[in-house]
């Protein structure tokens, strides 16, 4: 690549296509999650990582390397790694796993704006159920996961609120204009009680009912957790407004020319040219059209006049 | 519904004939079996909770705001509790899905879905629009449009329709087969090559003012002619651009004076070669072919001491290293392979290593 005094001009169309995914656009690529372990990991987070990692399958990328981990340095970690973020893999989301005496199986979940952190929410693992573990068919990866979260705690608390939104961001699929129906196939349940969080991977078996909607039975595949929400280091408001940003371009175009009125009736305008009569369009009797020689009063007269003088 | 109504029919068909004052109960009683048929299908699919949910189908997204039960929480099993809850929640969410408007594509049933109604953070900031170049702004200054041009011109030479620029285009300059020699121009000079040339500067020159462009998109120093400058620039880049700058005159520097403490360039000031002037000292001149003649003819070889021992030096690091490495080698290929790898590396030595290469 071409230098230009620090901006790198790609010389290959390949590399053009390569830097060009990797800009800010309008519609964004979907988030890539960064999945590494840090300085010490036990065997739950291990596992715990791989199968969350099974369950982002194409869009994570998974780490083992074993890199320093405090979370008061986290934020200047991420500045440190900023490079490695940006330029090696352009993630957005990352997830980092270790185990200590003070803080057994933890797990951190984050995401940045702009390769700066965003939001890091650190959940323990009290108990976790892995893919192996249970025995069963599993889904297809990369299919888009139906996601369902129950309990109050996520309306009231404010961390909640925060861990729900990273949460569907993590794990929603690819924002796709229409789905088939028949491949409505794993559901991801979350539910906030009593200061935990329970998270559940189902596998949705469409059965018939009598009606053009199935009904629905579940069958437990994947890994489930126990959390418990430990520290959270969230975005200050202004820079959360500055991330929710919506580009002018993509804000819903209003509709003109359209009023409603007190019953509901739609109504429109129409704006027409001055219409000549006389050469309107209209459907033709043969009867009444004109023939030579016929007297037509007033027309006839004046131009014969004319001739004679 | 229409399938219940002709099995219906069909039932009273057969009664028809036995039973004629009966009939009318029957039937009556089939219709309450349908419609008891119907509540319970629907049944299967409805849920009945205290507050709905709020759904988001672009992401296909459900949230329940209900409080959860805790005493049947703790009552039952967590895992049948939570699965039941799941099926709920599940249930509800795929009876909106299947409400929303579908099409078949490629012979399979697909659901449209709306646009995603979470507002979620972004990954990367809004892109700025990109500034307009020298031109957009002068165009934009004097009101120029932009005229739509058609893709092809008709080349009266080739007679056909060729593109406007790019490969093969119409008229083009550098091709053209007779170029008269213009009245003021030098006859014996090359027409043709003298048209290469100005396609190549021209060339050069819109190449230029792309880079400009860029750089003034993106608030880097726009170079006027030559060096663009850095923002702090080390001593040796000065001491280059200073250099730069003295044979950068008409007379390539030949007649520039030297600042007062500058020292003159390293590396000769370009000249590769240095010869001694002609007439001058000629005793130096003659004492120093002498003792050339003296080296020349000496017996005794001339010994650089220094030279000598960095040599002496290096070979025994070689030595050393060589001896290492021949010993590590032998003993990982002992603890691996054994004998055999062994006896085939001491046979010729195109065993391995001409087979591994892919």
């Amino acid at each position: 690549m071409t230098q230009l005094d620090g901006v790198v001009k790609p010389k290959t169309r390949r590399s053009k296509r390569f830097l060009q995914t990797r800009d800010p656009k309008l519609t964004e690529n979907m988030k890539t999650a960064l999945i590494m372990k840090g300085g010490n990991t036990s065997e739950t987070v291990t596992k715990a990582l791989k199968n969350i990692y099974a369950l982002k399958k194409p869009n994570a990328v998974l780490y083992k390397n074993k890199s320093i981990f405090v979370w008061l340095l986290m934020v200047i970690l991420v500045f440190y790694l900023q490079e490695f973020f940006s330029k090696k893999t352009d993630c957005s989301l990352f997830l980092f796993g270790s185990h200590n005496k003070k803080r057994p199986n933890n797990l951190v979940f984050g995401r940045m704006f702009d390769f700066h952190v965003l939001d890091m929410i650190e959940l323990g693992i009290e108990k976790f159920v892995s893919l192996n573990d249970i025995q069963c068919s599993k889904c297809a990866e990369g299919t888009k996961p139906l996601l369902v979260f129950a309990g109050e705690a996520f309306e009231t608390v404010n961390e909640y609120k925060r861990l729900q939104s990273l949460l569907t961001d993590f794990f929603r699929g690819p924002i796709v204009p229409a789905v088939r129906l028949a491949g409505l196939e794993h559901i991801l349940h979350f539910t906030a009680l009593e200061g935990k969080i329970y998270m559940r991977s189902y596998r949705v078996l469409l059965k018939k009912s009598g009606c053009r909607t199935p009904r629905i039975e579940l069958e437990e595949i994947g890994p489930s957790f126990d959390f418990v929400l430990r520290r959270t280091h969230l975005a200050s408001d202004d820079l959360y407004k500055t991330a929710h940003k919506l580009p002018k371009a993509l804000k819903p175009k209003k509709k003109k020319n359209i009023s409603h009125d007190a019953f509901g009736t739609k109504f429109g305008r129409l704006h027409m040219q001055k219409q000549n009569l006389e050469k309107l369009q209209t459907r033709k009797m043969k009867g009444l059209r004109k023939r030579k020689g016929e007297i037509i009063q007033g027309k006839e007269e004046s131009p014969k006049k004319t001739k004679v003088e | 519904m229409g399938v219940l109504l002709t099995h219906t029919h069909t039932h009273t068909h057969t009664h028809t004939h036995a039973r004629g004052s009966k009939m009318a109960a029957s039937v009556a009683e089939l219709l309450a079996k349908a419609e008891k048929d119907e509540a319970e299908k629907l049944k299967s699919i409805t849920v009945k909770k205290e507050l709905d949910l709020e759904f988001d189908l672009g992401n296909l997204l459900a949230y329940d705001k209900n409080a959860v039960n805790l005493r049947d929480f703790r009552a039952r099993k967590k895992e049948d509790f939570l699965r039941a809850l799941a099926r709920d929640n599940a249930q509800l969410l795929i009876n909106e899905i299947w409400k929303l408007p579908t099409e078949r594509v490629d012979g399979v049933v697909v659901a449209q879905l709306p646009e995603p109604s979470t507002r979620l953070p972004r990954e990367k900031p809004v892109p700025k629009p990109r500034l307009p170049t020298k031109w957009e702004q002068f165009a934009k200054l004097k009101g120029i449009q932009k005229k739509k041009k058609t893709n092809l011109v008709w080349d009266e030479e080739h007679k056909e329709w060729r593109r406007r620029w790019g490969y093969k285009r119409a008229n083009d300059d550098t091709k053209k087969w007779l170029i008269e020699v213009p009245a003021t121009a030098d006859p014996s000079e090359d027409q043709f090559a003298k048209h290469v040339r100005a396609k190549k500067e021209r060339v050069a020159r819109n190449e230029l003012n792309r880079l400009r462009n860029i750089a003034r998109a993106h608030k880097l120093p726009v170079p006027g002619v030559g060096l663009a400058p850095a923002a702090a620039q080390s001593r040796n880049e000065l001491a280059r651009a200073e250099q730069v700058a003295r044979v950068s005159t008409a007379s390539v520097g030949k007649f520039q004076e030297r600042l007062p403490k500058e020292k003159p360039a390293r590396g000769g000031g370009g000249k590769k070669r240095q010869f001694k002037p002609n007439v001058g000292d000629l005793s130096a001149e003659k004492q120093k072919q002498l003792e050339l003649l003296g080296v020349i003819g000496n017996k005794k070889p001339r010994l650089d001491v220094t030279k000598a021992v960095n040599k002496q030096m290096r070979q025994e690091d070689m030595e050393a290293s060589a001896k290492r490495g021949k010993g590590a080698g032998r003993k990982g290929k002992r603890k691996g392979k054994g004998a055999v790898s062994g006896g085939q590396a001491g046979k010729g030595r195109k065993t391995r290593k001409g087979l591994g290469k892919r």
